[in-house]
């Protein structure tokens, strides 16, 4: 990631153009301001490029970024532009919304559950009713929440996703034709 | 064992290997085998089709056997197995399903690379991808070895080596010939068929205990000899530490593996849409959750009904748990209900290894054709010559598939797959979230990201007690063990989300800007996706 390049290697990393890297810093800056996550990805990017202040060469732009016809480079401009379009972020924050706190309490639930059986077997076996156990309990409790969040993730993307996500596909289908088309 | 139900079963399989092979022509009889139709049948499945062949892609021998017999002799223990086979689909939901199938066409490596320097880390990922492949396949193959020299009532090296090679020539058959369009129908069949066997042994279980869950848990109980500690966990991962570290290392890779199995992800792109992707996964999680709630009344069945002592009789691995279980059911052995129910069990287990490795098959030669020859050999190979290597590939992952077969052959079935899922979840996972998800990935953090959890997840595995330095090793005669766990997901995993991130903010390349939005565009909306 842009930050973590100049984060981790300390100055060493600047490696983009100034002008492109002023240039990524505004947009992306203020897209990320406007929306934020908790997942460590979007963290990171929202600290932003401009602090990459080091002394070092700029390393050399990909070669293939400039053999790249003027039709491609339209096309890919196509993506930066939905990307940061205030449609598409919507889309991308619902999504993470949900999926980040999901996977989050899940996997949490899960990995608790592991380890509390292999350290502490004598909780998991405590009686609750009958031959049933604390453990049963938690493993079918396993079984309940996998069901209903799977349940609640279709729910969420088919009511809160899908439509815009759609509404997106076919606007940068038709974007990415008009470039290409432009060309030839 | 009696000569009846031999012939019976025997039968049944004929059945089933009549039928698939019917399928397998009837599908290839007039396709043109483009790369579309070879590795993604078409990609116009519907979501339902397409769940059943994903819980018939899954729901492995290892499941069946393997874990069951976890269960008879275990108890609980074998129980937590299950759960991280089911919790790791919310995984594959929520990170993986729709957004794969937006981004790739036919196999893993289509992901990672979209973004990066393409040809380095198509050959990384093909490599982890194969290799999953391949401990997956042989863990099939020793549980269908040990099926038939149960069913044929002899334990002769003869018969499961002849199984294994059999078993073997089918799934190439299948795949070279049919390509996806065969095996998906293969799949979608076993699983109706493994659906429904499971669904008459839990009544029958239900059954002679009069509905009373609580009675068949206190008799297995009993009959384990080990009383309600059976009912609790820690019989197989309790005790030293070593051997609890194992079981929360054994849990990760399960909950974090599936989701970089290259043969379920595969699968989602054999349906048209995103939406479409989810929704398979949808009614694949309702097939999967289903059939393993139901495999833990067979655990706990086959030790109320036959008992462990006896499951371990036949099989110190507990994989006959299953058809010992039926034939008890029917009536014992002898008795015509008892031979009916145990060749359709074993028929019902044998149609499932073969749907299983048709479809690991089929994902493998994909890896080897779409990713590893088609960046050593030709850049630019035409789609029709890819298909041939494809087919050509099914041909020697089966006699890889085979030749380790017959080495591995006693070796727990349940214990490679968890072997497979940490390989996995080390090198394929990290990988892929990282691509789909870090906007400053960059190439050399993908190869790392793969190697780095593939070298270690292989390498602690040859350092286990598995290989060697203890009576069940593969080479219990040598001791170079240095490792004290059987899986080695815990160091692994981590490692392999270490060594992409470290691989990432060491190089010089810079994230091409784009290619992210484009990769985060796609993968959201479904834009461009083929």
């Amino acid at each position: 990631m842009q930050s973590s390049n100049g984060r981790h290697r300390d100055g060493g990393g600047g490696s983009e153009s100034p002008a492109e890297r002023h240039e990524d810093q505004g947009e992306y800056g203020t897209a990320s301001r406007e929306v934020r996550y908790e997942d460590p990805w979007y963290d990171a990017l929202a600290s932003g490029w401009g602090e990459v202040d080091g002394p070092g060469a700029p390393a050399p732009v990909p070669a293939a970024r400039t053999e790249r016809d003027a039709a491609a480079v339209r096309a890919r401009d196509v993506y930066l532009e939905v990307q940061r379009s205030a449609a598409f972020q919507e889309v991308r924050s619902r999504y993470r919304r949900f999926v980040v706190p999901g996977f989050a309490v899940f996997f949490t639930w899960y990995v608790g559950y592991v380890v509390t059986a292999t350290t502490v077997p004598g909780l998991m076996a405590r009686p609750v009713a009958g031959a049933v156990n604390v453990g049963m309990v938690a493993g079918l409790g396993q079984f309940l929440t996998t069901f209903v969040l799977t349940w609640a993730y279709a729910r969420h993307a088919r009511l809160r996703r899908d439509r815009a996500a759609l509404d997106l596909r076919w606007d940068t289908q038709e974007l990415t034709r008009g470039a290409r088309g432009g060309e030839s | 064992m009696t000569g009846r139900h031999q012939t019976l079963a025997l039968l049944l399989f004929s059945v089933f290997v009549a039928v698939t092979l019917g399928i397998t022509t009837w599908v290839s009889r007039k396709r043109r085998g483009s790369a579309e139709e070879f590795y993604a049948g078409g990609r116009l499945f519907s979501p339902m089709e397409n769940g059943f062949a994903i819980a018939g892609d899954y729901m492995s021998a290892a499941s069946f056997l393997g874990v069951t017999g976890l269960i008879a002799l275990f108890g609980y223990d074998g129980l937590l197995y299950v759960v991280g086979f089911l919790v790791a689909w919310l995984v594959v939901l929520f990170l993986v399903a729709e957004l794969v199938r937006n981004c790739g066409r036919f196999t893993l490596a289509d992901v990672i690379a979209a973004r990066m320097s393409e040809r380095p880390v198509r050959i990384a990922a093909g490599t982890s991808s194969v290799t999953v492949s391949v401990l997956y396949l042989v863990a099939q193959m020793v549980g269908a070895g040990s099926l038939v020299a149960l069913l044929l009532g002899r334990t002769s090296e003869a018969a499961q080596a002849w199984t294994v090679i059999g078993v073997g020539a089918l799934m190439v058959i299948y795949v070279s010939l049919g390509g996806m369009r065969a095996t998906t129908w293969i799949q979608i069949v076993k699983a109706v068929l493994l659906l429904s066997g499971t669904v008459a042994l839990t009544v029958l279980v239900l059954l002679r205990f009069h509905g009373d869950v609580d009675r068949l848990l206190l008799t297995a109980a009993d009959r384990s000899g080990h009383g309600q500690a059976f009912l609790a966990p820690g019989l197989k991962y309790g005790g030293s530490w070593s051997a609890r570290l194992d079981f929360i290392s054994l849990g990760m890779a399960l909950v974090l593996g599936t989701a970089g199995l290259p043969h379920i992800l595969s699968r989602f792109y054999t349906v048209p849409t995103a939406k479409a992707a989810r929704r398979s996964a949808v009614w694949s999680i309702g097939l999967i959750g289903g059939f393993y709630l139901m495999t833990i009344v067979l655990g706990f069945g086959a030790a109320a009904v036959v008992g462990p002592d006896v499951v371990r009789a036949s099989s110190a691995s507990g994989n006959t748990a299953i058809p010992l279980l039926a034939l008890d059911l029917g009536g014992g052995a002898g008795s015509t209900g008892g031979t009916v129910l145990f060749a359709v069990v074993a028929a019902v287990a044998f149609a499932t290894i073969l749907a299983v490795v048709a479809g690991i098959t089929l994902a493998s030669s994909a890896s080897v054709a779409h990713d590893l020859y088609a960046s050593l050999r030709r850049p630019h190979a035409r789609q029709r010559s890819e298909v041939a290597v494809a087919r050509t590939s099914a041909v020697g992952i089966g006699v890889v598939a085979i030749a380790l077969g017959l080495l591995a052959k006693d070796m727990n079935v349940a214990f490679l797959v968890g072997l497979a899922f940490a390989v996995a979840a080390s090198a394929n996972l990290p990988a892929l979230l990282y691509s789909l998800f870090w906007r400053g990935f960059t190439t050399r953090g993908a190869v790392w990201a793969v190697y780095g959890g593939l070298v270690p997840a292989l390498g602690l595995v040859v350092l286990s007690p598995v290989v060697s330095g203890s009576p069940d090793s593969l080479f219990p005669g040598v001791d170079f063990q240095y490792f004290p766990l059987q899986n080695p997901g815990i160091v692994s995993i981590p490692l392999g989300f270490l060594a992409g991130w470290l691989g990432t903010v060491t190089s010089d390349e810079v994230p091409d800007e784009a290619k992210h939005a484009e990769t985060e565009v796609r993968s959201l909306t479904g834009a461009g996706a083929v």
